[in-house]
């Protein structure tokens, strides 16, 4: 029991309620009242496939040293939908809470010695507070709020404040909700010792710092990009970032004069017809994008290929979720990372871009947008329904106002004037990268755009040496932007370590942590996180400098390593591979697994020797 | 093979438009489809109605997905920018570039294969989005570049080249297209220029969706006796109900139509499509009658063909979508991009 004393500012709880209940809004009015005291806080939202009726849970991390990682060990646990107390009774950590709710009793079988039981009658002193039924389960969320802040000694300031803001115009509600965070708060107070030896302190960690969705921030980023049209099929986890795009560009881009919109949405008959209509949009000059998930990308990939050939600045957004096939729709996978490195038939290969947290899919979206134009090929913006969903702490985002487009080499019509001859896929410069013209600009800059072979003029063809001479200026053209996407970052230990470790996306935050704890206990380690595809030669320096490397990624196949052999010369057996893919976030605890058995048998093999 | 480039000749006393071209500068490559093939008439009908247009060239946007119509793009209007998409999706294309720029003139050509079987999806969906742009199919109820299997216009008893019968009832473009709430139906023959050229004309003067069926027989898979979409049956059993006649903007209306009922449509450039009744009982701005009428023709082993069905006052594409009127390749990023003080501003309410 010990360890859960004394757990200031470093703590997890999950929360197991019904969905369609209401408590979403209960569990982000905790988690940003916790931000607002200052104190670095994660969300992961567990949630069913399903709008009403099944278990989801919601786990709060609160950690002093800013780990961000899901830590799926959980010292209290809001237990609020019998359906699940089985299973959420028996997670929690040993030392550890529940905080039920008692009007009906626990069964004996469930309860356990090494745990402590807050019995709450929630649904019992709703009923004699609020007249209406939803009010009724709406409000046992605010009263389980209201016991919590009592427990862990939130500032109850902070909560009306935010309830205040949250109801400015609706004063009724404001009552309700007041009513019930007393009701909670105060029965805590009575009944049990206040607060627990897990308990919030006021910090000063998130004041430069926001609390946004990886879907929220990309959305910004396209708008911020100047993309204006948007095609999309609804698709669990990449439907926010059309939600959010819709959301700001009614705000930022309706134009004053008429009211009419400076961007045009497109929802799709199905992905392929979003793809299309990405690519018809690119083909005409607009900045275009498209959300989806994995499942969207196998439909979009006979169009990636047409892009691709066809050199059509494209950006697809893939919010990965769990595959294969319709998979875990509402659980966190990274495993579309050879899909979209290779997406379509014959000799493809793709620039893809990975952010870590929401600030980097907001950075990474204008990014892809200036790739997707300077290389005339499609983009991939690849997140995870971890990042793109669960609200993150990030420093806030910036930008820098001198920022202008970088539409790549498209010529107006004073350039095409002064051209002789316009080829569209001549190497003019010799750097693999075409010039291309817009529609409509100027009747010399026609061409015929086709996924059938062409050669450099832009001709249908069926010569050998011509169709060659175009795949492999494409292959050179794609390649040679890998020192143009974002760089790794790199952390090294002084001297560098005989062990490294390859990462890339959400895992970062683990590995992160993992690493910490890895040096203290003396085995210190580099860490090379990709943040872009095709691999540059900082990747390759990395893996020439390190003797054992461990790959961590989510996904069961190891995806990034066969990257890594397939892109590099680096030899397999100097990659071992770190998976974890059962669709949580990875944690800490997954990367120490993986790497902890290799470290160990060095250390036994050194003391042998 | 499309990079057959045609040599420019320019006889002395050819026509000039009112851009001062002439129907030469609205042609594309040499057409490498087998001789005879409707979808050059097609073409040729095209290259009239653009000329007579005016349409300044470059401003025209040529979209098809595969197939031997698909190809055709080529060979008209060589200043424009065309796009041979995927098959069956070229609807997609259209409406990403239209909602990109609203302001060039889309011609889609398609086939029956392409529009009725691997892209009838996208042909709904582009008619229900009622993108304003002419889609033209041509269709000659077989896959051409497979050599010669049934496509899904095919009708039920119509006989392969190598003697198949087919037993599937046909998908009818028009009586679908008028059931999807199609703002613009009409039906030609590639063999019947003189209706189909202001059929064309329409379609492009049309905003929204103008749906143009053409029977364009295949006269190497598709010809012969036994086929429903060879030359020789689309002559005896075509059977006009509407004849369309086109007078641009600002001309005077001299031609004679003769008896029967004339109806004539504003569109919005201003130009006016007359339509004549040829069935007596027939009436194009009413859905659901002309949806019976297509119904009773075609029970007589006839093809109905004409302006089935126009309707001038709904909303395109970018109606519905509220999108302003300069197309959005042409605004400023400025106007794009809220900036640094917009994004401060927002980041409040992410505290």
């Amino acid at each position: 029991m010990a360890h859960n004393r004394d757990r200031l500012n470093d703590f997890t709880i999950r929360i197991g309620t019904v969905n369609g209940t209401g408590s979403a809004s209960a569990n982000s009015l905790l988690l940003q009242a916790l931000f607002r005291m200052g104190l670095p806080v994660s969300g992961k939202n567990v949630f069913p496939s399903n709008i009403q009726g099944l278990p989801t849970w919601y786990e709060i991390r609160v950690n002093r040293d800013g780990y961000a990682a899901r830590s799926p060990t959980f010292q209290l646990m809001v237990a609020m939908n019998p359906q699940s107390y089985a299973r959420d009774l028996s997670e929690v950590a040993s030392g550890g809470w529940v905080l039920y709710d008692s009007t009906k009793e626990l069964d004996d079988k469930l309860l356990r010695d090494d745990v402590t039981f807050l019995g709450i009658p929630l649904a019992h002193m709703c009923a004699e507070r609020f007249e209406r039924a939803r009010e009724r389960t709406l409000m046992k969320n605010i009263g389980y709020v209201g016991a919590l802040v009592a427990l862990l000694d939130i500032e109850m300031d902070v909560v009306q404040e935010m309830l205040e803001e949250k109801f400015a115009d609706k004063r009724g509600l404001i009552e309700s909700n007041f009513t019930a965070i007393r009701m909670g708060y105060d029965w805590a107070k009575e009944q049990w010792k206040c607060p627990l030896p897990i308990r919030a302190k006021r910090m000063d960690a998130t004041k430069d710092s926001v609390l946004v969705t990886g879907n929220a921030a990309t959305a910004l980023g396209c708008v911020y990009a100047g993309a204006t049209v948007g095609a999309w099929y609804p698709i669990t986890p990449a439907t926010s970032v059309m939600d959010a795009f819709k959301e700001w560009c009614h705000r930022f881009r309706v134009d004053p004069e008429t009211g009419k919109n400076r961007y045009c949405i497109l929802q799709a008959e199905d992905e392929l017809a979003a793809a299309g209509m990405v690519i018809g949009a690119g083909w005409a000059g607009a900045r275009a994008f498209t959300p989806t998930s994995g499942p969207g990308i196998s439909l979009m990939s006979e169009f990636i290929g047409l892009a691709y050939y066809a050199e059509i600045p494209s950006v697809f957004i893939d919010v990965e979720r769990t595959g294969p096939s319709t998979g875990m729709p509402t659980r966190t996978q990274q495993g579309d990372l050879m899909l979209v490195a290779y997406a379509s038939h014959g000799d493809t290969k793709h620039i893809a871009l990975f952010p870590a947290d929401p600030r980097e899919c907001f950075e990474f979206a204008v990014a892809a947008f200036d790739l997707a134009e300077r290389f005339q090929t499609p983009v991939f913006l690849v997140s995870d329904l971890d990042i793109g969903m669960n609200d993150w702490r990030v420093p806030r985002l910036e930008w820098d106002e001198s920022y202008r487009p970088d539409r790549g080499k498209v010529l107006s019509a004073e350039e095409i004037e002064k051209v002789k001859d316009f080829y569209r896929y001549l190497d003019v410069d010799g750097d693999a990268i075409p010039y291309r013209t817009l529609p409509g600009v100027h009747p010399k800059g026609a061409y015929f755009t086709r996924g059938s072979g062409h050669d450099k003029y832009g001709k249908y063809t069926e010569d050998s040496d011509a169709y060659v001479e175009v795949v492999d200026r494409i292959a050179q053209k794609v390649q040679s932007a890998a020192e143009h996407v974002p760089q790794p970052e790199i952390h090294t230990v002084e001297g560098g370590a005989r062990y490294g470790i390859v990462s890339l996306g959400g895992a970062h935050w683990a590995v992160m942590e993992a690493r910490d704890t890895l040096a203290a206990e003396g085995v210190p380690v580099d860490y090379l996180r990709v943040r872009g595809f095709p691999f540059g030669v900082a990747v390759k320096d990395f893996l020439d400098s390190h003797d054992e490397i461990f790959v961590v990624e989510q996904n069961r196949d190891g995806q990034l390593r066969t990257l890594l052999t397939i892109e590099t010369e680096c030899p397999k057996s100097k990659l071992a591979s770190v998976r974890y893919y059962g669709g949580q976030p990875l944690s800490k605890e997954h990367v120490l697994d993986g790497i902890r058995p290799h470290v160990a048998s060095a250390a036994v093999e050194a003391a042998t020797q | 093979m499309t990079y057959i480039t045609k040599p420019v000749a320019r006889h002395p006393k050819m026509r000039h438009n009112a851009l001062g071209l002439t129907p030469r500068d609205y042609e594309g490559t040499m057409s490498t489809l087998c001789a005879g093939c409707g979808h050059d008439s097609v073409t040729a009908a095209l290259i009239q109605a653009l000329f007579e247009l005016d349409v300044e060239p470059y401003r025209v946007a040529k979209l098809s997905g595969i197939g031997c119509s698909s190809k055709t793009p080529a060979y008209f209007v060589k200043e424009a920018h065309g796009f041979n998409s995927v098959h069956g999706r070229m609807p997609s294309i259209a409406a990403g570039s239209n909602a990109a720029n609203r302001d060039l003139v889309y011609i889609g050509i398609s086939g029956d294969g392409d529009s009725l079987s691997i892209g009838l999806g996208q042909l709904s969906h582009a008619i229900r989005r009622n993108i304003n742009m002419l889609y033209v199919l041509e269709n000659n109820g077989v896959y051409g570049l497979t050599k010669g299997q049934f496509s899904a216009s095919a009708d039920v008893g119509s006989v392969s080249k190598r003697g198949e019968i087919n037993r599937q009832g046909p998908i009818d473009p028009v009586s679908l297209a008028l059931a999807l709430g199609a703002s613009f139906v009409a039906r030609s023959f590639s063999g019947d220029k003189k209706q189909l050229v202001p059929i064309l004309k329409a379609g492009i003067a049309h905003t929204g969706f103008a749906f143009v069926d053409v029977i364009s027989p295949c006269v190497t898979f598709n010809d012969h006796k036994g086929s429903t979409k060879s030359y020789a049956h689309t002559r005896t059993h075509a059977y006009e109900v509407v004849e369309t006649d086109f007078v641009p903007l600002r001309r005077e209306i001299t031609a004679d139509y003769g008896h029967g009922d004339v109806r004539a449509v504003t569109m919005h450039d201003g130009s006016v499509v007359r339509l004549r009744k040829v069935a007596e009982d027939y009436d194009a701005a009413n859905r659901g009658a002309a949806l019976e009428h297509i119904a009773d023709v075609r029970k007589r082993g006839e093809v109905p063909t004409g302006l089935l069905y126009l309707e001038e006052t709904g909303q395109d594409m970018h109606g519905f979508e509220n999108t302003i009127e300069k197309p959005l390749v042409d605004l400023r990023y400025e106007d794009l991009c809220p900036g640094r003080e917009a994004l401060d501003e927002l980041q409040k309410e992410w505290w």
